[in-house]
């Protein structure tokens, strides 16, 4: 560290760009851990078994099994993300908009803070404990209202059960990406709707809500890519009993049930391009409302 | 009956009362100016006249309507703000036709008007920008645009050139006043620079502490300053505890040398101590003249201001500053020589101690 | 107003419910070991089993391992570029977003192809190498959440003005580094240490891919084959996570109170 501090201080001599050296050992690290890893993954996707171009693992995709894992994530994440940009922006708006008492804000952002670190498989338990079969809210429903929700067609396992449990680190995620954007409404903005004569809802239509939306949609596309490759808490709850595309992919890379290595890059490279484009589609809508919010 | 009365007007905010017993009319097309430090409630009483805070107690009444506990939408009075607020989402032309379009006036009637509006702020080209590729001047003339294009009855500024630079807060105080005028609307005008009021006002309400402290013409205010707050508020006073001396000749002792005032000391007698006040332009050095105050000091200060040389003189305990004005072939005294001070009796102001 | 005051306190009371109930439920079920009784017996039998001991010395070893390491590779490259590179600010903040792009089952995916026992780095030939290839994982992992954090520190600070003040009383870069720099994004680097400890902890893909022992592929085993001890478990996960985040909140206001 202090050696690569020093010849990164030195003025440039020689044609060697020196304040380049101090930077190199983060490269390396992101070269070897982060960009041939995917880069790896990427190329073998275009390949087959014996290193030849192909595009067949790429068709491979399409096949009924992968596509319906694919589309499960899809969905989940879809219902999750969406769910959670909603609940997580009313919540939001709650706590700041005003009304409340002062201490609630920073009582939330902390819980925030801790909800939305809290996932993986104790997060699983924690909803097993809660609605699964002997869980506490299906006992509670069963003894008191006499709901079996189980009997309702509910189970913890199943898609709705993923979604609801990964909206306990969305609905905490969505608080704290989308409360500066919140905080970002001036209260003039209102004021002057107001004077000139815009009722509450017209402020939403015409102000407040385009003001949002970038933020709002790019926040949601964050939860969705947030849940799309999250696997430890679907794992836990579910076993492999729920077809999703990490679960799948989770399979391939243990024991290659798909018996072909190439096509398991080619599902890697698909999670990637959908990740990579929501992620892509976050930073623009990011970079249109700040323009405004600044 | 005046366009808008405000009567015995007072706001709390809990226990911390910040606006008590205020009072104003104001006539029909007049240009209002509030005028006070930070958090005298000058805010707060616009406000008020806007709707967006209610009233503790007392009465505004506009054109004749008693719009105390109206919503601000009913109300008809137009507000430009000091950080522009214009919306950001929407363009140049959407932002002036907002109001218009809530109101659901027609698109063709819209555009004429958000033409007509963009003509008289002298921005016809910045049409289809959005605020953010504007700079503060051109989005603060988009803002009072805005304010007008829904034909207020009133129009209300809460420091709306304060985040401008100076250059352009001269040039377009002028142009909010010319429009003003063109237009006869009823303006009010909230500041803290005294300059600014001083010179686009019709009338100036000085604030001290949630109260009006005097309310008058700019020339009134900055000549015939009645309180010692408004002195010292309103262009740099010299402001001097005397003693009266002999009531009926209007001498008083500052310092221990005699001046006499042609002002009325009020109920004040013999033996009390009178607040009293000269403009640093009415005083000038020289040797003495008959019929005028003299007092001789040393020089204590020379500072050069640009148009005009501020210069202090020490009169034992006190201190008169005095402004001559810069001429190249002036000779500048140096600090510490002595010095005679000239003044008129008419220049030496009395007013109230508070 | 008022009645959207009733609103508010609605969407509040609403989503603290629901992130309270899983909480009470998990905790009513970890007591519920014991027939007919409440008691800490799963508790009792998690801290008494040397599985969780040596699995969570583990995690926790490798959680601080992370840790130094990630601080030692970012520091000094967040005040590089803050310093001398700034054109290079948005290439490398990139770079350090990229964890959130790739997913982690896809990265440890490549790790496994590229540097499996027959390739040019046989990292997983050996227990040791595995180590350090995961540690090098979680590394990757913490990447985004450590950089911001760090850069957010010494955004605070006019790294230049500092910097430069230092060298011209004689200071050399390291130095200037650790004595200057550090103390003074000392809380920042604090904050970007606990949430990674939080995120290393638990966490189960990596770990159950390269097929360490470490606590996350323990809790799941666990919870496969137990009932109550993995709510005694998550209960115990919920209150480390809670604690990093107590101690985050505790630093950075500590900050702000010496800011002003
Ligand atoms: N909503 C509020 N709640 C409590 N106190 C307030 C509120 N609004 C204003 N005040 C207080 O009322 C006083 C007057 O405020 P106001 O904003 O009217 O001052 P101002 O004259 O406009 O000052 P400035 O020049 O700084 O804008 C201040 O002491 C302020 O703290
Ligand atoms: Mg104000």
């Amino acid at each position: 560290m202090a050696a690569q501090a020093q010849a990164a201080s030195k003025p440039v001599q020689g044609g060697i760009p020196w304040a380049w050296v101090g930077v190199t050992p983060f490269l390396l690290f992101a070269i070897l851990f982060l960009i041939l890893p995917t880069l790896f993954l990427v190329v073998g996707a275009f390949q087959d078994p014996d290193g030849n171009l192909t595009l067949a693992n790429i068709g491979d995709l399409f096949t009924p099994s992968i596509l319906s894992a694919y589309w499960i994530s899809i969905k989940v994440s879809l219902a999750s993300g969406l769910t959670g940009a909603i609940f997580g922006a009313f919540m939001a708006y709650a706590a700041i908009g005003g009304g409340l008492p002062n201490w609630i804000k920073p009582t939330l952002m902390t819980f925030s803070g801790v909800a939305s670190n809290f996932a993986g498989v104790p997060l699983a338990f924690a909803f097993l404990a809660t609605l699964g079969r002997q869980g506490l809210v299906t006992l509670f429903l069963m003894n008191v209202f006499g709901l079996n929700i189980y009997a309702q067609g509910f189970n913890i396992l199943t898609f709705w059960g993923l979604t609801i449990t990964y909206l306990y680190f969305q609905i905490p995620l969505m608080v704290l990406i989308f409360t500066p954007a919140i905080e970002g409404l001036r209260k003039e903005w209102r004021e002057a709707a107001t004077i000139l004569g815009a009722s509450n809802w017209q402020y939403w239509r015409h102000v407040a809500g385009p003001v949002l939306m970038p933020s709002f949609l790019g926040a949601a596309l964050l939860l969705f890519a947030n849940s799309f490759g999250a696997i430890a808490t679907a794992y836990a709850l579910t076993g492999s009993s729920l077809n999703i595309v990490t679960i799948l992919l989770y399979a391939q890379i243990r024991g290659d049930v798909l018996h072909n290595q190439n096509l398991g890059y080619a599902i890697a490279l698909g999670m990637i391009v959908i990740t990579g484009l929501s992620n892509l589609a976050y930073i623009w809508l990011r970079i249109r409302s700040e323009r405004w919010l600044k | 009956m005046s366009f808008i009365d405000i009567r015995n007007l007072k706001k709390s905010f809990g226990t911390n009362t910040v606006v008590h017993d205020f009072s104003l009319s104001i006539e029909k097309g007049e240009f209002v100016s509030f005028l006070g430090p930070s958090g005298c409630g000058k805010t707060t009483i616009l406000r008020m006249i806007a709707g967006f805070e209610l009233a503790s107690s007392g009465s505004i009444t506009i054109g004749g309507k008693d719009v105390t506990y109206l919503p601000p939408a009913k109300r008809n009075v137009g507000m430009v703000f000091q950080a522009y607020a214009l919306f950001p989402n929407l363009t140049v032309a959407e932002n002036i036709g907002f109001g218009l379009k809530i109101a659901g006036a027609s698109q063709s009637d819209i555009n004429t008007r958000v033409s007509e509006m963009l003509d008289m702020i002298k921005l016809p080209h910045l049409k289809d920008r959005y605020p953010y590729q504007m700079s503060g001047g051109q989005q603060q003339r988009v803002a009072l645009a805005r304010a007008i294009a829904v034909r207020p009855q009133v129009l209300l500024l809460d420091e709306p050139l304060s985040a401008l630079d100076a250059k352009i807060r001269v040039s377009l105080r002028e142009e909010i006043r010319a429009l003003q005028r063109q237009l006869g609307i009823t303006t009010v005008f909230v500041t803290h620079d005294q300059e600014e009021a001083l010179s686009i006002s019709d009338r100036i309400v000085v604030m001290y502490e949630g109260r009006a402290n005097q309310v008058g013409a700019p020339f009134e205010i900055y000549n015939n300053p009645k309180t010692r707050f408004v002195a010292s508020f309103v262009g740099t006073l010299n402001i001097f505890e005397a003693k009266i001396t002999d009531r009926a000749r209007g001498a008083v002792s500052i310092d221990g040398q005699t001046v006499v005032t042609s002002r009325d000391l009020g109920d004040l007698g013999n033996g009390d101590t009178a607040t009293v006040a000269l403009r640093p332009e009415a005083v000038r050095l020289g040797t003495p003249v008959e019929g005028r105050n003299s007092l001789a000091g040393t020089i204590g200060e020379v500072a050069f201001l640009g148009a005009v040389i501020r210069i202090e003189v020490k009169l034992g305990e006190s201190v008169v500053s005095l402004d001559i004005f810069n001429d190249p072939g002036l000779h500048l005294p140096k600090i510490g020589d002595q010095a005679t001070v000239v003044f008129k009796p008419e220049d030496v102001l009395v007013i109230d101690p508070t | 107003m008022k009645q959207n005051r009733i609103g508010h306190w609605i969407a509040i009371i609403l989503g603290s419910l629901y992130f309270v109930v899983p909480l009470i439920g998990t905790f009513e079920f970890s007591l519920r070991k014991l027939r007919g009784v409440y008691s800490f017996e799963a508790y009792r039998v998690v801290l008494g089993d040397p599985a969780f001991q040596a699995s969570f010395l583990y995690s926790v070893g490798l959680a601080c391992l992370t840790i130094i390491i990630g601080l030692l590779l970012i520091v000094p490259t967040a005040y590089w570029v803050q310093l001398r590179l700034k054109r290079l600010q948005p290439f490398v903040e990139f770079v350090t977003l990229l964890p959130l792009v790739v997913p982690a089952i896809v990265l440890v995916f490549g790790y496994l192809r590229l540097y499996n026992s027959s390739s040019w780095l046989p990292l997983t030939a050996t227990a040791r190498g595995t180590d350090i290839l995961l540690t090098f994982g979680y590394v990757t992992l913490a990447l985004p959440y450590m950089y911001r954090s760090v850069e957010t520190g010494l955004k605070s600070i006019d790294v230049r003005t500092l910097t430069e003040a230092a060298e011209s009383l004689g200071a050399g870069p390291a130095t200037i580094l650790v004595r200057i720099i550090l103390p003074n994004i000392r809380s920042a680097i604090l904050s970007g240490a606990f949430l990674t400890f939080a995120i290393v902890i638990g966490e189960f893909t990596f770990a159950s891919l390269l097929n360490r022992p470490a606590f996350g592929p323990y809790l799941q085993l666990i919870g496969a084959n137990r009932a109550y001890e993995p709510a005694a478990l998550t209960i115990m996960s919920f209150a480390i996570t809670w604690a990093c985040m107590g101690i985050i909140q505790v630093v950075s206001r500590n900050r702000a109170a010496m800011r002003k």
